[in-house]
């Protein structure tokens, strides 16, 4: 694929980097030079050669490192991943998903052989060779969910559909923007998104149940959610809050281009064959200011968008204490010229 | 003494509303503190159809953590079995069991403060019952069962914000999050951002 894993931390010294083919290839959110939210889905179909959207479960340089991270974090506290018992099935649907897919996309990396229920997993990457019996939780070391997600970025979470709804039963959680999974397991649809502000009023998650309870088997969807993190931590979450919420009030304008990170999620939603339920991958990417201003279309849409965010977004997001800071450094990358339509950097 | 009434607040938050008698096969009645009231004017509502109600009626009532004790006014309603409990906790053994051997047909009654419905909720839900098939009436104190999201240790009956956690000692804001799981709101640690900064605390929750 022309590039190496990199040899990077997401915590302590923090030596998490983006090359330059990671810059340009970065799912940066924007499409335009303001943000609100909005139901925001397409399907997930393979977009440009080399860009995220190239396959199903984008693999990228930061691979073995996040899984790494995601090893110490699961070490720490094991509640980051649950799954209530009826979803075991929903984990084999999701485990048969990731593993034919990047089998398929990733065949130098990855292989699943079949033989009736014995297959074989391979993934050379993380030098796992894995022969189990699909459905047979006792021939895995961790349930299908575990074990799948051990090896694959970003969160997941699997929701049952039920009684016109969906319902968050599962959930692997290590690099989440500050939610809790052992908190919110076993909440309905709105019940998880209700400390979203302005989203209800505006009817985005009426719209947007409505539209996942008729998702269809081999449809996937995908949208954008972003924040903002300061340092490459993946694992902002609330449990470890007290422990990362004291850096947001060390951003100064000499640092925050090194520390002030955008944090976006690639996240997909995925009828699962089997179980009914829905795979919602959240991918994590994260990108440094002073590696988004290397593309002049992104640092002029990025300080619009910080600029005039509604204050009560930019609160729930968590970085209201720092938004001045942000649009000045922002604005001097920022030379008041138009910007093209839609997020790629070169269009 | 009436149903209490809430503000507008998120999606998650319980809402209750007030009893209503409904045929059943069995009635069963989970209450604390000033929630017997709630009992005892959903019965006189039934009008002709409270005795049959109260024959096959179970009624389990815990004191509120306030020291308020109107058992002898359940009493007097004569259902046909009425048990009174120092402690929800006490009580729980009794109502899993009541919960286990139910048929269809139960009718189920929760009235009195969020902490006792919710953990009486949280039963009936973990026996199979879905939980908009209960009924839930709220009176007596607004204090909060709330669960720290840092240790996961759960506080009992919190009456101010910010609140120090039981368990671990954090400075804790509460928000009106709640799990119907864990029958608790959720706490954050207030001062995580600018450690020392705690804000005094308000009695929001009387």
């Amino acid at each position: 694929m022309g590039f190496e894993f990199n040899n990077e931390t997401f915590r302590n010294d923090f030596t998490f980097r983006n090359s330059p083919r990671a810059i340009a290839r970065f799912p940066f959110p924007f499409d335009r030079d303001d943000y609100m939210y909005s139901v925001n889905m397409e399907p997930h179909v393979p977009g440009r050669p080399g860009s995220v959207f190239e396959h199903a479960f984008d693999v990228d340089e930061h691979y073995l490192a996040e899984m790494r991270d995601r090893a110490l974090v699961l070490k720490d506290d094991p509640l980051r991943c649950q799954s209530l018992p009826h979803m075991e099935l929903a984990g084999w649907d999701l485990l048969e998903l990731i593993m034919e897919s990047k089998a398929r996309d990733y065949p130098h990396w990855f292989e699943l052989h079949k033989t009736g229920n014995r297959w074989t997993w391979i993934n050379r990457p993380m030098e796992i060779e894995q022969t189990f019996t699909f459905l047979d939780p006792s021939t895995l070391p961790y349930g299908p969910m575990e074990y799948i997600t051990r090896q694959t970025q970003g969160d997941f979470t699997l929701q049952d559909q039920r009684d016109e709804n969906l319902w968050i039963e599962a959930g692997m959680v290590t690099t989440q923007a500050d939610w809790s999974l052992d908190f919110d397991i076993g909440m309905s649809f709105h019940e998880w998104h209700a400390p979203v502000p302005l989203a209800h009023e505006k009817g985005v998650f009426d719209r947007a149940l409505k539209f996942l309870l008729k998702l269809q088997h081999g449809a996937p969807v995908r949208r954008f959610n972003w924040t903002m993190t300061v340092d490459p931590l993946l694992d902002t979450s609330p449990e470890n809050y007290p422990k990362w919420g004291p850096t947001k009030s060390q951003i100064t304008l000499d640092n925050i281009g090194k520390r002030q990170h955008l944090r976006v999620e690639l996240q997909t939603l995925w009828r699962l064959p089997r179980s009914n339920a829905i795979a919602f991958p959240i991918r994590c990417y994260l990108i440094k200011f002073e590696e988004i201003v290397t593309q002049p279309k992104w640092a002029r849409r990025l300080h619009r968008v910080v600029r005039d965010l509604h204050p009560d977004l930019a609160a729930y997001k968590g970085f209201l204490r720092n938004r001045e800071t942000m649009v000045k450094w922002l604005s001097q990358y920022d030379d008041g010229a138009p910007t093209s339509p839609g997020w790629w950097p070169e269009d | 003494m009436t149903k209490t009434v809430f503000e507008k607040s998120i999606r998650s938050r319980p809402v209750y509303g007030e009893l209503q008698p409904r045929a059943g096969g069995a009635h069963l009645f989970v209450a604390d503190g000033e929630g017997a009231g709630a009992i005892v004017d959903m019965v006189a509502r039934a009008g002709s159809a409270a005795a049959e109600l109260l024959e096959k009626a179970h009624i389990i009532y815990t004191p509120g953590a306030n020291g308020t004790d109107q058992f002898a006014a359940l009493e007097r309603l004569g259902a046909a079995q009425c048990h009174r409990s120092p402690s929800f906790a006490a009580a729980e053994s009794r109502l899993r069991k009541v919960l286990a051997d139910a048929h269809m047909g139960l009718q189920v009654y929760l009235a009195g403060t969020e902490t006792v419905i919710g953990l009486a909720q949280r039963a009936a839900m973990e026996a199979g019952l879905p939980h908009d098939a209960v009924q839930t009436e709220h009176r007596g104190s607004l204090a909060r069962r709330v669960q720290c999201v840092h240790c996961k240790g759960i506080t009992e009956s919190v009456t101010t914000d910010p609140f120090v956690c039981s368990h671990c000692g954090l400075n804790l804001f509460v928000r009106d999050h709640y799990s119907r799981r864990l029958a608790a709101f959720q706490g954050v640690n207030i001062d995580a951002e600018d450690p020392g900064q705690v804000p005094p605390a308000v009695e929001r929750f009387k």
